[in-house]
């Protein structure tokens, strides 16, 4: 289409034209990303590389990272993690709960943030800005608010609890309790399980989270659902209603048109979602900074957790940014199961462009 | 069109058969169970809330015996009255609102700003600074807490507004909306004022970013709720008292209150108060992403 627009100039006028909008293009390019080059650099590029020398030298806290009293450790620190010792246990601890938090609450908000957006994106629905308004007003509360009135419903003595009671049962100790879901009660580790990964034993790490965990997730699905609903029905409202007219007509169920009309469409919004939600629970924080510290029994410490603690708190600064690269690492490879799995197949799209023509 | 397949031409007759009652009674029940889950899961999603608002008036013992319960016996202005005379939440509020606005007027014109040049200006290099950007999505915050420190310190920016404000101006997440945004928007428009002379900032300015009030709405937005969040950043650029924002102020209240028993309303009014700025950006812009996502280019 540009192309065509193009060549209706004449020959002459249209190359010279071309040639200055390329170099102003160019300049300006520079010019409008320069701004956020300079500052992820400064306040991103510059601490990581500061960071990943940490985590190679044995430095303790003190002066500067870069003065001369600070030695170069190889991979010490890196080799403290698979080592063995209550480093490496903490890590694998660490590493089990978070696997299992990215397993559950990943999918988990995606699907429910599609089908929150499907559900307020219906036309004849009367009052769908009310109801948008009330599945996304969790995300807008800080993460401080939201835990602390999540642990006020999940006491003891809370709201949760209440509620099981109403129905008949008996609620848990919620964030005092360590139990791993998966074990349903069990407390001895069965002998064919006792073999043992990073210092977790299989049991443990087919265990699934804790109780307490399962709180904290529960929390992340009610507060980002509403944030992706959001990429969603961007999404959906810049879709054209003509495709899905078309397969209404042409007889396809609500199912169908979803499925083959819909969801192909929202492939790359699936991608950004499904990509925002592994880098975000992979850094879980905030929560655990707030709530639990870890605890109980360290069932809802994250790698992102425990770098922090063993660097400002056990001032272990080079174990600390060890864990923390660990983890950037492991963030990396994350994101590109979704661009794996969402790339583009060409029977498929061959399909969708044969239906819209 | 010589390629219209012939599925389409037949369906043309079905569809008046399709307006019959069958379809409008199955419709009608589709309807109903639709209201019904719709309405169930909004009371999820609000109620907690409105026992966060009556908790902040209960006594604690009463929060503690009844905590579903939305009449408070008795009303108690007890939480409130400690925390606005004998605490420091007015300070981290004004603290949060200065950083707030700045970071969030930063990030929407730097962020959108990108996007274009990365979506539209074709420049060397233009990959590269994209991949960057992808990559630098995946560093984990935790990562930069220490350097960070380190590099604000460095800067002389240690306790100080610009420490707090300048490394949250730009975020790489909020230049990945943009450009995806940008790229959805059909080029026609842009190349007509092009060819008539119009700069790329004035391109920018002019034409592309009042279409794209839906995603520059979801990057205030994002922004907002981001800055208004954030907590590590916060631990590690300040440590004045009088420089604390609301999330490390509460956070704080909420730990050491902890230890005095629980004391639940003082810290669920702390919350419930520092949600309401955030929630009253969100219901200006509420009619805004309802009504500007649809139509800006069809045409």
């Amino acid at each position: 289409m540009s192309t065509g627009t193009v060549t209706t100039t004449p020959d002459v006028k249209a190359r010279r034209h071309h040639g200055g909008v390329n170099r102003r293009d160019a300049t300006a390019g520079w010019l409008f990303t320069a701004p956020v080059i300079i500052l992820l650099g400064l306040f991103l590029l510059v601490p990581v590389l500061l960071a990943l020398w940490v985590s190679v030298s044995d430095w303790t806290g003190r002066g500067s990272p870069l003065s001369s009293g600070v030695n170069f450790v190889g991979l010490e620190n890196y080799r403290s993690l698979v080592a063995g010792g209550l480093t490496t246990s903490d890590f694998g601890i660490a590493l089990k709960n978070n696997l299992w938090y990215v397993v559950l609450v990943v999918p988990i908000q995606t699907m429910l943030a599609m089908v929150l957006a499907l559900l307020v994106n219906r036309e004849n629905v009367k009052g769908r800005g009310v109801f948008r308004t009330a599945y996304y007003f969790p995300s807008v509360t800080s993460t401080v608010a939201i835990t602390v009135l999540w642990l006020f419903l999940f006491s003891t003595t809370g709201a949760i609890n209440k509620l099981i009671a109403f129905f008949g049962g008996t609620g848990p100790n919620w964030f005092n309790d360590p139990s791993a879901i998966f074990h349903f009660g069990a407390t001895t580790t069965p002998t064919a399980l006792s073999g043992s990964f990073l210092g977790v034993t299989w049991w443990d790490w087919i265990g699934g989270p804790s109780v307490a965990m399962t709180a904290i997730m529960a929390m992340a699905i009610f507060t980002t659902s509403g944030t992706f609903m959001l990429l969603f029905l961007a999404a959906l409202q810049n879709l054209s209603p003509e495709v899905d007219e078309a397969a209404e007509v042409d007889g396809a169920t609500g199912f169908q048109r979803w499925w083959y009309v819909t969801l192909p469409q929202l492939r790359p919004t699936v991608f950004t979602v499904v990509t925002l939600g592994l880098i975000g629970c992979w850094q879980v924080f905030d929560q655990i900074y707030t709530a639990t510290q870890g605890g109980p029994a360290k069932t809802t410490l994250t790698p992102a957790y425990l770098s922090y603690a063993t660097s400002f708190g056990s001032q272990n600064w080079g174990v600390g940014a060890a864990i923390a690269f660990v983890l950037f690492f492991i963030i990396i490879v994350f994101t590109l199961i979704p661009r794996w799995f969402l790339r583009e197949r060409k029977p498929r799209q061959f399909t969708i462009g044969k239906a819209t023509s | 069109m010589s390629m219209t397949t012939p599925v389409a031409v037949q369906a043309v007759a079905p569809t008046v058969v399709r307006r019959g009652r069958p379809g409008l009674r199955r419709s009608g029940v589709a309807t109903l169970v639709t209201y019904l889950v719709l309405i169930g899961l909004a009371v999820i999603y609000i109620f907690p809330f409105l026992i966060n608002v009556v908790t902040m008036v209960k006594t604690d013992a009463d929060a503690a015996a009844n905590p579903l319960s939305l009449i408070p016996d008795p009303w108690s202005w007890g939480a409130l009255h400690r925390l606005f005379l004998n605490s420091d939440f007015p300070t981290w509020f004004k603290n949060s609102v200065i950083i707030t606005l700045f970071v969030t007027a930063g990030r929407v014109f730097f962020d959108s700003l990108a996007g274009y040049a990365l979506a539209r200006l074709p420049f060397r290099g233009r990959r590269v600074i994209f991949g960057s950007l992808v990559a630098v999505m995946a560093v984990p915050s935790v990562v930069l807490l220490i350097p960070k420190f380190l590099v604000i310190n460095q800067l002389g920016m240690f306790n100080s507004y610009s420490g707090l404000i300048i490394p949250l101006l730009a975020d790489a997440a909020g230049v990945f909306i943009m450009k995806n945004f940008f790229e959805s928007i059909p080029v026609s428009v842009e190349e007509a004022a092009r060819i008539d002379g119009a700069g790329p900032f004035r391109v920018f300015w002019s034409i592309v970013l009042p279409m794209a009030t839906p995603a520059v709405v979801t990057i205030v937005i994002l922004s907002f709720q981001g800055s208004w969040n954030e907590l590590g950043h916060f631990i590690v650029a300040a440590n004045d008292p009088s420089l604390t924002p609301l999330t490390k102020g509460v956070a704080q209240l909420a730990s050491g209150a902890l230890s005095a028993g629980s004391q639940y309303p003082v810290k669920l009014a702390a919350g419930a108060l520092m949600t309401i700025p955030v929630a009253v950006v969100f219901f200006i812009f509420q009619r805004r992403i309802m009504n500007a996502a649809g139509g800006a280019v069809k045409e």
